[in-house]
């Protein structure tokens, strides 16, 4: 704004003095021995007409002047500007504009600073404080919310809070006034003594309560700082290893290795002078290691480096000589060492002996696993070939067949195995029933016998059941198996039956198909009884559901007529309950008794069925008649409201069924016994929400007559229980186990006098109610 | 109320029951006696019974049975503690000896059951946290107490009696003699006659306790004594038409039934108070837990006196003439009355007419009578015909007998043996088992008196079935009818004068109000869910909304400009629509169900379509 009105300013001042020029031009000339500084006052004044002629910058221009004692009219100078205005100067902002850059820059400075705002009212203040504080201490206090939803939920509460002392006395202490007396008892403790075995409580011996005690507080301080500087070297080791294992350049890695050859090769003279047996064991390893190498290749031309290299290797004479580098050195490593020769030579000695006892190919094979030469290795894998295929001829055809023969055989002979003993446990069954039936010494004998005998024909029937089988089996086979065979292209004859009986599948077909032959007829035999039984018992079920719907649609349908008057029978049994004076009253009783029912009794159910129609009728909720006679039509003597209009207004609430409504001789009342609902409970306590809800607690009776002593006890114990003349001291956050900080968290929350603005105030309360939601988040 | 369900207690300090009576008396059998042995022939001073042809169970201790299948059942509400168990502390004993059976000895869960009152089966709606934690405690102290009363069954040590035949052998041919022969002396005692033919048929009563007999002839003389001890209380006559004779709370107090008005003695014989309001009664009842005397009267009236503040609660007018057929149910203590129209009317003090009427016979009723369990119901009419009703909400007969001469009297005893007076003979009937109705296939026993019945009644406590009758009053042995274990607490036969005054005392203090006398005794327990819903209605009418309905939705406000009016319209829109839709799904859905049952009831119902149908409109 300011800017504004000052460059306005300076530019309507600028085009005053020019359009002022030329007047002032021509006086100028006339009178110019007026002075200056008239002349300067005068202009001042002009620029201050000029000024005033603009309505809106009515502003003065700031003159100062200093105080001095005499003011005359001719001192006044105009100090502020200092110099003279020459209409240059006038001009120049209109061609640049380094002089407003300035200003602009400090009217920048001054946009920049911010306005200090307006503090904000007390009221407000205070509303602020109270919600920051609310939150603060709700949070705080939040902590203690399970603490109370335990109590609350506590079926009793002890007061004063504190820990209980255990009622029963330690053992020791109820050990130390007993003493062994049986001698039984003080052979066992002076057994336990000469041990130093713990009698009382404390489960340790001597020794072990020493050792305990033997290491002090410091020691296992000491010992575990030195566990954590160990923990620290193996970390930092273990990053070292990282960081330079992952160093690409192989030029570093090379170095690394030839340093690690030299230090091994530096020790192993060491130890050669120092300690020959450890050094040979390096040099084992070595050996170890080159065998490794060995075996694996790597030093040959199937690596990536190695192809790449055989292909460069044409134009590149570095690769070239890279690839013979490696080519001796792979002759190198695979070169057999004069060493270990020495040993197998040494040691041939002896082996020498077992070759007579073992065949030849045999060592060659293990020496083979030591670590040989790969060209002699060859040769003997051949001679073994060879000679494997030599023996092959002789050797091979045999247990293929035996083992052809075996595997035929094996099955056939595990059934007759389970035949056999099938027969022989129904034999020793029979034997037993026979034992039994007979219970004759002399008869065992001939039972053996027969039993042998039976045993014999058994066996025939068995081996004539197994030919049948083979030959069943047989003619399946030949029946089925043409196309198998053409596709096996096995055409040997005699074995087509074996082989055939070797597939497993077809053998278990056939055991199954005997065999559920024979549980079939088994079970046709036993399957209809429990099946028929089912199909009676689904049907007695069924019908007997049945019978009590019918029933049940009977007894609804049932007359109370039928219902009194069915047949009863009658008790013939009994003494007669007579005696011969009363008889001919009896009798006489009787007929008038008989009478009195053959009249009576239909007027009795009549009587009851109109009654209760009543009170059917007495219990329906009536019919309100809401009809407005004359509204909306004509009104007056002998009119009726329409029928439309009757049927809108009539209002009939149909209420529950009643209880007797299937009980035709029955009349339960409806009505509510009032003065019963007076004790009932009305009004739902508070966590329930549904009347049943609140009904199963209190199903159970409390009182000492439904209940043992024990339990009455245990029902009837008051919730909080307080302990004369203690006193009750408010619980502590120690008491649960915090740390005491709720004053400390509350005291953060204090009346700051600082002036807080609405800004500040928008801050708070969002932090606040930020707070407030994370504490929400806590609980749930 | 529910002082009228059996309660599970054991007696508490029960004096060994010397004289409990048993038709062949086993010796008791000891601890240190093997099992494997039997003591079939027991301790019966008399005779051996094998002339007699009969047959004693071999019986098992209860609690050996009890023993044996708990040690099998590995039921789940047995609160095994695990601390116990791993608790090296507990286990540890001077000795090393461990204990074979450690940890609470497991209780069968169908003893448990028995003592479950929370009907589980029925589902609860969904609930809160905080009421289902509720719940949860309701059910475990449930749980607890009925294992803790399970297991106090063990103190329940007493047997009852029991008659059995040999094979082929009707028990009912077994005479009072025979039993008298082959029982002990002190049960034989308790068979007697007392022949009082001079003052007419006379009808009988038994205390609480069973220990005490009032009997009132109908020519005035009224006579109480202790049975047991035959010691005569008092012996007066009143001068007067003697109707009905009943004892009150305890034995010191009598009510006669005389001919104008109601009158109550002590047990010397003083009159104590003339009630002139209910005159001409007929029948008596004493309601014990409510202190209410029932009164039935020749003018129709029912009249409930409170004799603890000698207050007529309740007079009703039955409107069915003559009153003469009047019985208690101990279960609910609801009062039926037998009418000349063969119906049955219940009542209870606070209402004003019947709570049920059930129509029983063609012609009137003579005898009504109610088991302890409030189960059955045993009536018998003038149709010669006996029935038993179940009174379980259906009020429907299970078995139906006709009497040669119809039955005059009945009554049930503890373990629901069923008596009928028919003339000069009673007939007794017993169920199979426990909780079942009487069979009345077979009688149990019959007995012929020397004149006609007049009053039956069980004694409690004792297998002893007394019979006024016109020769006088016959105390007869009843084999199993008699509970065999009471609460030393509720009705101890033993008390002494101050035990009775102390428990006069407290049942004075727990006395239950009339007007909680309904068909349901466990109505308490219930929430008057009528007058809640009146509350909430007065309630959402008081503050003008529901507090307990749902809040409608309000969309929340949302950022960037999207929380302009239109926005939120259209979201609360977008709700509405949704509930509504959810609204025509469910109708839907209804009105599908709806006509597929209507087509499945077409379709069964329906015969074969034809070829017309299609021109049905």
């Amino acid at each position: 704004m300011n800017v504004n009105r000052v460059a306005e300013s300076l530019l309507a001042l600028s085009q005053q003095e020019e359009l002022v020029d030329l007047p002032k031009n021509c006086p100028l000339s006339e009178n110019e021995d007026e002075g200056d500084s008239d002349g300067e006052r005068k202009h001042q004044k002009l620029l201050e007409a000029i000024s005033s002629l603009d309505g809106k910058n009515r502003r003065k221009l700031a003159e100062r002047s200093e105080a001095s004692l005499k003011v005359s009219e001719f001192n006044v100078s105009s100090e502020g500007s200092g110099e003279k205005l020459v209409l240059a100067d006038l001009l120049e902002p209109v061609k640049t504009t380094t002089s407003l850059a300035t200003v602009k820059k400090q009217l920048n400075r001054v946009k920049s600073k911010k306005v200090v705002e307006l503090p904000l009212n007390k009221e407000k203040i205070e509303q602020i404080h109270r919600e920051v504080a609310f939150g603060k201490t709700s949070q705080v206090l939040s902590k203690w919310d399970p603490i109370v939803l335990k109590n609350q939920q506590a079926e009793q509460l002890a007061f004063p809070l504190g820990k209980e002392q255990p009622a029963i006395a330690p053992i020791e202490h109820a050990l130390s006034g007993w003493k062994a007396r049986t001698p039984l008892e003080q052979e066992i403790f002076n057994l336990l003594h000469k041990n130093k075995q713990p009698v009382t409580d404390p489960l340790l011996t001597p020794m072990e309560k020493a050792s305990l005690r033997a290491m002090s507080l410091e020691e296992a301080k000491m010992h575990r700082a030195e566990l954590q500087r160990a923990r620290a070297l193996q970390s930092y080791y273990e990053a070292k290893a990282r960081r330079e294992k992952k160093i690409k350049s192989k030029k570093y890695h090379k170095v690394v290795k030839k340093g690690k050859a030299r230090k091994a090769s530096k020790e192993l003279e060491q130890l050669q002078k120092v300690n020959p047996t450890v050094a040979l064991e390096e040099l084992e390893k070595f050996e170890n290691a080159r065998m490794m190498e060995r075996m694996s290749l790597k030093h040959q031309n199937s690596g990536k480096w190695a192809k790449s290299k055989a292909i460069m290797a044409k134009y590149d004479l570095e690769a070239r000589q890279a690839m013979q580098e490696q080519l001796a050195k792979n002759k190198e490593l695979t070169q057999k060492l004069q060493v270990a020769s020495e040993t197998e030579e040494e040691e041939g000695g002896t082996e020498e002996v077992e070759e007579l006892l073992v065949p030849h190919v045999v060592n060659e094979v293990q020496m083979n696993v030591d670590g040989p030469n790969p060209w002699m290795l060859r040769s003997c894998t051949s001679d073994t070939r060879e000679a494997a295929t030599q023996e092959d001829p002789e050797q091979l055809p045999e247990p293929a067949t035996h083992e052809v023969s075996e595997s035929e055989g094996e099955r056939p002979v595990a059934e007759e195995e389970i035949l056999l003993r099938d027969f022989e446990e129904r034999r020793s069954l029979r034997k037993k029933s026979e034992l039994n039936q007979d219970a004759e010494p002399a008869g065992i004998q001939e039972t053996k016998d027969s039993s042998s005998q039976e045993v014999l024909s058994e066996l025939r029937a068995l081996s004539q059941k197994l030919k049948e089988n083979h030959q069943s089996r047989k003619q399946k086979a030949s029946s089925e198996g043409t196309v198998p065979q053409v596709q096996r292209e096995e055409p040997a004859p005699e074995e087509e039956a074996p082989l055939l009986l070797q597939r497993p599948e077809r053998v278990q077909t056939l055991e199954e198909l005997e065999e559920l032959g024979k549980e079939d007829c088994f079970q046709n035999k036993e399957l209809p009884r429990p099946v028929l039984e089912g199909q009676q018992s689904e049907r007695t079920p069924n019908n007997r559901p049945d019978a009590p719907k019918e029933k049940k649609e009977k007894e609804q349908l049932i007359d109370v007529q039928n219902l009194l008057t069915t047949q009863s029978p009658s008790v013939r049994s009994l003494a007669v309950p007579t005696t011969l004076e009363e008889l001919e009253d009896e009798e006489e009783r009787d007929q008038r008794q008989m009478i009195k029912e053959a009249f009576a009794g239909d007027d009795v159910i009549r009587n009851f069925l109109k009654e209760k129609r009543e009170a059917v009728e007495a219990s329906k909720p009536k019919d309100v008649d809401l009809t407005l006679p004359g509204w909306g039509e004509w009104g007056g003597v002998g009119l009726k409201p329409s029928t439309k209009k009757r049927r809108q207004f009539l209002k009939a609430p149909e209420g529950p069924p009643r209880k007797d409504k299937n009980l035709p001789n029955v009349i339960i009342s409806e009505k509510r016994n009032i003065h019963a609902a007076a004790h009932q409970v009305q009004v739902l306590p508070y966590p329930f929400t549904h009347h049943r809800q609140f009904e199963r607690t209190i199903q159970t009776p409390v009182g000492s007559t439904w209940n043992t002593q024990r339990a009455f006890q245990k029902l009837t114990t008051p919730k909080v229980i307080t302990k004369p003349g203690h006193i009750i001291k408010p619980i502590k956050a120690e008491d649960v186990g915090y740390r005491s900080s709720s004053r400390s968290d509350l005291s953060v929350i204090q009346w700051n006098p600082k002036q807080i603005t609405t800004r500040h105030s928008k801050e708070l309360k969002k932090n606040s109610r930020l707070s407030s939601w994370k504490s929400d988040s806590q609980e749930f | 109320m529910g002082e009228m369900e059996t309660a599970p207690k054991p007696g508490r300090d029960v004096p060994p029951k010397k004289d409990k009576l048993q038709t062949k008396r086993k010796k008791p059998r000891r601890y240190w006696e093997e099992e494997t042995v039997p003591t079939t022939d027991g301790a019966s001073p008399g005779p051996p019974c094998n002339k007699k042809n009969r047959e004693l169970r071999p019986q098992r201790p209860k609690n050996a049975h009890i023993l044996k299948k708990s040690r099998i059942s590995k039921q789940p509400q047995v609160p095994k503690k695990p601390q116990e168990w791993k608790n090296p502390e507990s286990q540890r004993s001077l000795s090393g000896a461990q204990d074979p059976f450690p940890g609470p000895a497991p209780v069968p869960v169908e003893v448990v059951q028995k003592f479950c009152r929370i009907d589980k089966s029925r589902k609860l709606p969904r609930s809160k946290a905080k009421t289902r934690s509720r719940l949860e405690v309701a059910e475990a102290e449930e749980e607890e107490t009925s294992i803790k009363a399970a297991r106090s069954e063990l103190l329940l040590a007493e047997e009852p009696g029991f008659l059995e035949g040999e094979d082929g052998e009707d028990t009912a041919k077994i005479c009072q003699a025979d039993i008298v022969e082959a029982v002990d002396i002190a049960s034989a005692a308790k068979h007697f006659d007392l022949n009082l033919r001079q003052f007419g048929p006379y009808r009988l009563n038994y205390s609480r306790t069973g220990r005490h007999l009032a009997f009132g002839g109908r020519r005035g003389h009224v006579a109480a004594l202790d049975w047991v001890t035959k010691k005569l209380m008092c012996e007066i006559n009143v001068m007067e038409a003697v109707r009905d004779i009943r004892f009150l709370h305890s034995e010191a107090l009598l009510a006669v039934a005389q001919n104008r008005w109601l009158h109550i003695y002590d047990n010397q014989g003083i009159e104590l108070h003339c009630i002139r309001r209910c005159d001409r009664v007929t029948r008596l009842e004493f309601l014990p837990f409510h202190f209410l005397l029932a009164t039935a009267s020749e003018t129709g009236f029912l009249t409930y006196l409170d004799v603890s503040v000698g207050k007529i609660v309740a007079a009703l007018n039955v409107r069915a003439g003559r009153l003469d057929v009047m019985s208690q149910n101990p279960y609910n203590a609801v009062i039926h009355l037998g009418h000349s129209n063969g119906t049955v009317s219940l009542w209870s003090p606070a209402m004003k007419e019947p709570l049920a009427k059930i129509l029983c016979h063609r012609g009137g009723v003579r005898a009504v009578a109610v088991d302890s369990t409030g189960t059955y119901m045993a009536t018998s009419g003038l149709d010669h015909q006996l029935k038993i009703f179940d009174l379980r909400g259906t009020y429907q007969p299970l078995s139906t007998r006709t009497l040669p001469h119809g039955a005059g009297h009945l009554a049930f005893s503890q373990r629901g043996l069923l008596v009928a007076g028919m003339g000069d003979v009673v007939n007794i009937w017993a169920g199979q088992g426990k909780a079942s109705p009487p069979s009345l296939e077979q009688p149990y026993l019959t007995h012929r008196l020397s004149g006609p019945v007049h009053g039956l009644q069980f004694c409690p406590f004792e297998d002893v079935l007394g019979v006024g009758h016109s020769g006088g009053v016959t105390s007869m042995l009843v084999p199993g009818a008699g509970e065999p274990n009471f609460d030393g607490l509720e009705s101890n036969p033993y008390r002494s004068r101050k035990q009775r005054q102390e428990w006069e005392v407290k049942a004075l203090l727990e006395k239950v109000p009339a007007e909680l006398i309904c068909l349901d005794p466990r109505a308490l327990a219930e929430v008057d869910v009528i007058s809640l819903e009146q509350g909430k209605k007065e309630r959402i009418e008081r503050l003008g909304y529901d507090p307990e309905a749902k809040a409608p939705f309000q969309p929340k406000p949302k950022q960037k400009g999207r929380s302009s009016t239109a926005s939120l319209v259209k979201r609360k829109r977008k709700v509405m629509d949704e509930e509504h839709r959810d609204k025509v799904r469910q109708s839907l859905q209804q009105q599908q169900q709806q006509q597929q049952q209507k087509e499945a009831k077409a379709k069964s119902t329906g015969a074969r379509p034809s070829a017309l149908d299609r021109f049905v409109r």
